[in-house]
Parts: structure tokens; C-alpha cells; sequence
């Protein structure tokens, strides 16, 4: 006697790769956007040290 | 003592079944939440009057923002058991199958570090660990501990929603004087006449998950009497700013102003019958209209809650600005 077929979840893998895709650009652009910041953020503390006292 | 499977964490291994997009993630941090967080820490940043390169006001307020959002994404993670059964929650990105439990919590904690830690950087480390306590008392005081064990969740656990204007005020001046904790004290009293509101017209889903908001574990007319009381705290509460140098007579006009109307509302609801269950007596078209006449007074205050809080924090923010309130006056 044949065993019944396993119902597997049916993934739209290219729903997915299109998904992560998307994920990946947003993830690319946070991590841009926070070496720039702590790069300006450390340019402008240290310009205010730099300042000469009077 | 084995914990409840009510306490258990939402499943860690499940595999995402639907593609989750960016926007999602986005979801996890609460941008609605955000955006209140946003405007009460600029209001906060602002008053305390010192100038500042914009840059690093700005990224402070980010900071605060993202913070804000991680603890979010925490508590999505762990409330994911019940979100997935409450009506109003059903949708989040974690019960619906598009983000794995184990993914938010990552996030969230990956992000509140971060956060934490620019914001010391930038500013100072005071406000880097209000942050901190912020973050810890909204995800482990209150989402892990109150918010399924006692009916007076959201009145402690609203300590972690009224914080950010102290923090804003500490990022700017590096202290947290008396002014700022004025603030968080306003956001601290709007919190349960706002929260219990909105629990009256949706109590249901929350008896049915086993979370004892005020309505489930007190019954509704105990509910409708507290948002009175409440109201009569808060509303002078408002008033105080105006005396202390914190609000000018823009200000102390939208606070007396408004405050009468909270406190008309608020009786309103405490004379209604928001959240009562209908009368059995009543049948068809009846029933259904008994339930709704007595949810419309709670839907009004909890709609006025939010304006309300707007008005009386645009006024700081508009006063300070334009150099109108009694400490600019006075510098």
C-alpha cells in the first residue's frame, strides 16, 4: 500500500527573494546612515573641543 | 515555579511563512508611538532653552525615537501569544507569520543598544541612561511583569511612556530639574483616563487573553469612577506649568480650557454606561444601540485624551520657540 503524500506549505520563493531584497537595501541604507551620522556627530564634538579658550 | 503559558515568550523557531517587507520591521517600532515620543522629547529638548548645533539635537531625538521603537519591538516579541488572539493586534508583523519572534527581539535589542549608546555619545550620558531605564521598565516592568498581573499595569507602566521629555531635557542641559519632571508628571496622570478609555469600548479582547486591564479585573463602573478621579488630579496638575516659569499664558489658556473639557467628558463617561454589558431585558436593534450610546462617551474622551496631551505640549513647544515663556523672558 502507498503512504499518502505529505502536505508541505507551498512557499512563492520569488515573492521571498524579492522580499529580502527590499530588506537588504533598507538594512544598507540604515547602516550608511548611521556611519555618516556618528562620523558628523564626532566632527562636530571634537571641533567644539578643538575651540580655543579664552 | 513553572510560569504560566500565559507568560511564555512568543515561539522563538517558527518560521516566517509570509515575506516580510521592510516596511514590517518598521511596524515592529510603533511608528504612531514613535511620533508621540518624537513630539514630547522635542517639547522637552526645546524648553530647556540651551542652543544647540542641530545636528545633535536632532540625532538626540533620533535616538530617543529609535529607543523608543526597539522597546517596542521587544514588547511585540513577547506579547506575540496574545497579540495573535486580540483583534486590535491581530495584524502585527510577528502573529501574522511575517517576522520570527526571534527576529523582533533581535532588533530590539540590537537597536536599543545602539540607541543608548549614540545617544551618550552625543549627548550626554544622563540622558543615555534615562534612555535605558525607559527601555527597561517599558519591556521588563511593564510588558513582562505588570501588564498580565495586576489592573494597575498602565498606571505604573505609564512611567516608560512619559519619560521622554525629561530625557529631551537632559539631552540638552545634562540635568533634569524640576520643569522636566512637571512634564513627565502630565504625561504620567493623562496615561490611565486615556488607557482605561479606550479599554471600556475594548475590554472584550482583553478578557480574552487573560490581560487584567481595569475594566476585566474591576468591572466597568470601578473603571468609569478611577477615570473620574483621575481627571480631577489631572487636569489642575496641567495648570502647573503655568505658575512655575515652565508655560506662559498661551499655555495656562489651553490647559484651563482643555482641562474643562477632559473633566466634562471624563463625567460624562462615569455617568455612562461604557463597557457595561447590555441589558439582558433589551433584544435585537436595542441591545446593539444600549452597547454603542455608552461606548460613544468613552470613544470621546479617548479621542479628546489625545488632543488634549497635543494642544497642551504644542503650546510648550510654540511658547519656547518663539521666546514667549517666562524662562526665556526672564534669561
Amino acid at each position: 500500500m502507498m503512504p499518502e503524500p505529505i502536505e508541505r506549505p507551498t512557499y512563492d520563493v520569488e515573492a521571498f527573494r524579492k522580499a529580502r531584497a527590499g530588506r537588504n537595501v533598507a538594512l544598507g541604507l540604515g547602516l550608511v546612515a548611521f556611519v555618516v551620522i556618528v562620523f558628523l556627530v564626532t566632527v562636530i564634538r571634537m571641533g567644539a573641543n578643538a575651540q580655543p579658550h579664552f | 515555579m513553572k510560569p504560566s503559558p500565559m507568560t511564555q515568550p512568543a515561539t522563538l523557531n517558527t518560521r516566517a511563512t509570509v515575506p516580510a517587507l521592510w516596511s514590517d520591521y518598521l511596524q515592529l517600532l510603533k511608528p504612531r508611538v514613535m511620533s508621540l515620543v518624537v513630539f514630547t522629547a522635542l517639547t522637552g529638548f526645546v524648553c530647556a532653552g540651551v542652543k544647540t548645533n542641530p545636528l545633535l539635537a536632532a540625532v538626540a531625538i533620533l535616538c530617543i525615537a529609535v529607543g523608543a521603537g526597539a522597546s517596542g519591538a521587544l514588547n511585540m516579541w513577547f506579547d506575540a501569544d496574545i497579540d495573535g488572539r486580540m483583534r486590535r493586534t491581530r495584524g502585527r508583523p510577528v502573529p501574522m507569520g511575517k517576522v520570527m519572534g526571534v527576529e523582533a527581539a533581535t532588533m530590539g535589542v540590537v537597536l536599543s543598544l545602539f540607541s543608548i549608546m549614540l545617544l551618550g555619545m552625543t549627548t550626554n550620558w544622563l540622558a543615555a541612561g534615562m534612555l535605558a531605564f525607559t527601555i527597561f521598565f517599558y519591556v521588563v516592568v511593564y510588558t513582562m511583569w505588570l501588564k498580565r498581573w495586576t489592573p494597575q499595569n498602565i498606571v505604573i507602566g505609564g512611567l516608560a511612556g512619559a519619560l521622554p521629555p525629561a530625557i529631551g531635557w537632559a539631552a540638552a542641559t545634562g540635568s533634569a530639574p524640576l520643569n522636566a519632571w512637571l512634564m513627565v508628571l502630565i504625561i504620567f496622570m493623562w496615561t490611565p483616563p486615556h488607557a482605561w478609555a479606550l479599554s471600556l469600548y475594548t475590554s472584550e479582547d482583553y478578557a480574552k487573553v487573560g490581560v487584567p486591564m481595569m475594566p476585566v479585573a474591576k468591572g466597568a463602573a470601578s473603571t468609569r469612577r478611577q477615570i473620574f478621579i483621575y481627571s480631577l488630579l489631572f487636569a489642575p496638575i496641567c495648570l502647573i506649568p503655568a505658575f512655575t516659569g515652565l508655560g506662559g499664558p498661551a499655555y495656562l489658556a489651553v490647559a484651563a480650557l482643555g482641562g474643562l473639557v477632559f473633566l466634562l467628558l471624563a463625567w460624562r463617561v462615569f455617568r455612562s454606561k461604557a463597557g457595561d454589558a447590555p441589558d439582558e431585558r433589551l433584544e435585537g436593534e436595542d441591545r446593539l444601540y444600549a452597547v454603542r450610546a455608552g461606548a460613544k462617551d468613552a470613544r470621546n474622551l479617548f479621542a479628546f485624551s489625545i488632543l488634549y496631551l497635543t494642544l497642551l505640549f504644542a503650546a510648550l513647544l510654540g511658547e519656547h520657540l518663539l521666546g514667549l515663556a517666562p524662562l526665556e523672558l526672564l534669561q
